[in-house]
């Protein structure tokens, strides 16, 4: 891990107006990055998703996004205009979205889909580009990517269209990776080896990876780092290794609550929520 | 309770043949909860499908309760074997409240008293009468899948088919869902064969697993053979050691089995 800090979120904030009144998704989250695997975990609705997609400006109004300060290497991401932005993301920071289903072209190959993120960036020829998406293919551990270049979205299966996102994410060579659930869909097999080109990368190009999942054992053992959230707050930050010997409840509580293979119990604990923790206080 | 045996199942002919289930036997005993485990594609819940009729079985043979089991089943099987899928979100109609989602299997076979019956289902599954005439759509993820669950329970079953019916709800959630169906087991003496891809859910749930992979069951072991962490199958020791979490020594030694 290098100390030096990639990103540093001060006090971000999103809002939603809707018919039933305003939903704070996130409510005054901070926290800084190095070139390190940061995990955050939360439920469903705690606003771990909308984080990452805050940071890359892809929160569109009449969702509100407010915070002091976003900063990445050097620029506040707060003050950028959109034609800074579209340098930024993609090319420096890339996200990998939950659902590739939603996220790749219906009627473009996912070859060209790779070649053309990366073109887009890079002043790669055409011919550059295709090797470059074979090669990210065969990164991402798919065993026939000169078939696979030809394929349509709906040919592929779930968990190859995600590593064909990874893939596609990693074409341009990212100082920053923002994954949303990227191996949910995956076989936990696969999963294992997706996580390991995530890993690598992190380690050999100094790489910083926002590793946002639901999956407390999953971050725990990959991650360095862990930030839980709940209710659009970030409740507890510690050293993944250290997960279990969280102190907050509601982390103690989501680690009780999963069935474990080496210890047999009766009924598992659930967890009981306490109003308190939503204002960010310990009981 | 439940016996198969050499079964098969191909989807389509020709070129395009896909052999989901390649020959499998297993059997579950009245009063246990059976485990299904494997990874995408490895026919686990083909298995479920085929048991209760939705999928065709090409070779083989399917016993229930002593009695063969052909294509077409009656409307006698459904009260006894009933299914609850995966993605609440898919299984329940939309458009109908969940008094009328409950009071379908009751009409379809002639049972009397709606009212006492739909009522009793949802004080079964933790819900209160006030969810009676919502919508789907205003329901949580957990909240749907207990009605789902009521939905089988209904009619009163033997056997429970579960097809992943955690994985798409938050852990907290899920404690909360997995603990209602032991409870319900318990209460309603019901059989369950439970498929799932997570090991944990499996070894927290049942007594004895099968493992499938590529359509055919790669080992058959009770949970404590499981706990004790000697799989006799490399397979089976690569998908416990992924389970586990991630390590980078042991993802660079994954191989995949056919």
């Amino acid at each position: 891990m290098n100390d030096a800090t990639l990103l540093a979120v001060d006090d971000l904030s999103v809002r939603f107006h809707t018919r039933h009144g305003v939903v704070e998704a996130v409510r005054g989250v901070s926290f800084a990055l190095g070139r390190e695997r940061l995990g955050i975990v939360g439920e469903s609705g705690s606003g771990k998703s909308v984080t990452g997609r805050a940071i890359l400006r892809l929160v569109p109004p009449p969702g509100e996004v407010r915070a002091k300060r976003i900063a990445f290497d050097g620029t506040d991401l707060m003050q950028c205009d959109e034609v800074a932005m579209r340098d930024i993301r993609g090319r420096r920071i890339a996200m990998v979205m939950q659902d590739p289903k939603f996220s790749l072209n219906p009627v473009m190959t996912v070859g060209r889909q790779i070649a053309e993120a990366y073109r887009a960036h890079g002043q790669g020829s055409v011919a550059a580009g295709r090797d470059r998406a074979l090669d990210m293919l065969a990164a991402v551990r798919i065993r026939d990517p000169a078939r696979v270049y030809d394929l349509y979205p709906h040919e592929v299966s779930g968990g190859m269209g995600q590593r064909i996102m990874i893939a596609m994410m990693l074409a341009p060579d990212p100082d920053l990776l923002i994954a949303d659930e990227p191996t949910s869909a995956l076989d936990v097999t696969v999963q294992m080896q997706v996580l390991a080109i995530l890993d690598d990368l992190v380690r050999q190009r100094g790489m910083g990876l926002i590793f946002i999942s639901h999956d407390l054992n999953l971050v725990a053992s990959f991650c360095d780092r862990v930030l839980i959230m709940y209710a659009g707050r970030v409740v507890e930050t510690c050293r993944a290794a250290e997960l279990a010997a969280a102190r907050h409840p509601y982390t103690q509580g989501l680690l009780q609550s999963l069935p474990r293979v080496d210890v047999p119990r009766a009924e598992l604990p659930t967890l009981m929520r306490d109003p308190a923790w939503r204002d960010g206080k310990l009981p | 309770m439940i016996e198969v045996e050499n079964l098969s199942v191909v989807f389509g002919h020709g070129a395009k043949t896909v052999h989901a289930v390649r020959g499998i036997t297993f059997h579950v005993a009245a009063g246990e909860v059976f485990g299904l485990v494997g990874e995408s594609g490895s026919g686990k819940s083909t298995v479920l499908r085929a048991l209760c009729g939705l999928a065709p079985a090409s070779a083989g043979r399917i016993a229930i309760a002593g009695e063969m089991q052909g294509k077409r089943r009656d409307r006698a099987f459904y009260k006894r074997v009933q299914m609850v899928f995966q993605d609440p979100y898919a299984s329940l109609h939309p458009r109908h409240t969940v008094d009328r989602i409950l009071s379908e299997p009751i009409a379809i076979h002639g049972l009397g008293d709606a009212d006492a019956r739909i009522d009793s289902a949802l004080a079964d599954v933790g819900l209160g009468p006030t969810f009676r005439f919502r919508y789907p759509h205003q329901l949580s993820g957990g909240q749907r899948q207990r009605v789902a669950i009521a939905r089988a329970l209904i009619l009163e079953p033997k056997i429970l088919l579960l097809d992943e019916p955690t994985s798409s709800l938050d852990v907290s959630v899920q404690a909360e869902i997995l603990n209602l169906l032991t409870r319900l087991k318990r209460e309603h003496g019901l059989t369950y064969v439970l498929v799932s891809h997570n090991l944990a859910v499996i070894a927290h749930m049942c007594a004895r697993l099968v493992v499938m992979n590529a359509g055919r069951i790669v080992e058959e072991m009770t949970v404590d053979q499981l706990r004790a962490g000697a799989p006799r199958e490399a397979y089976t020791r690569q998908l416990l050691r992924a389970s586990i979490g991630y390590d980078r020594a042991a993802a660079a030694e994954m191989v995949t089995f056919d």
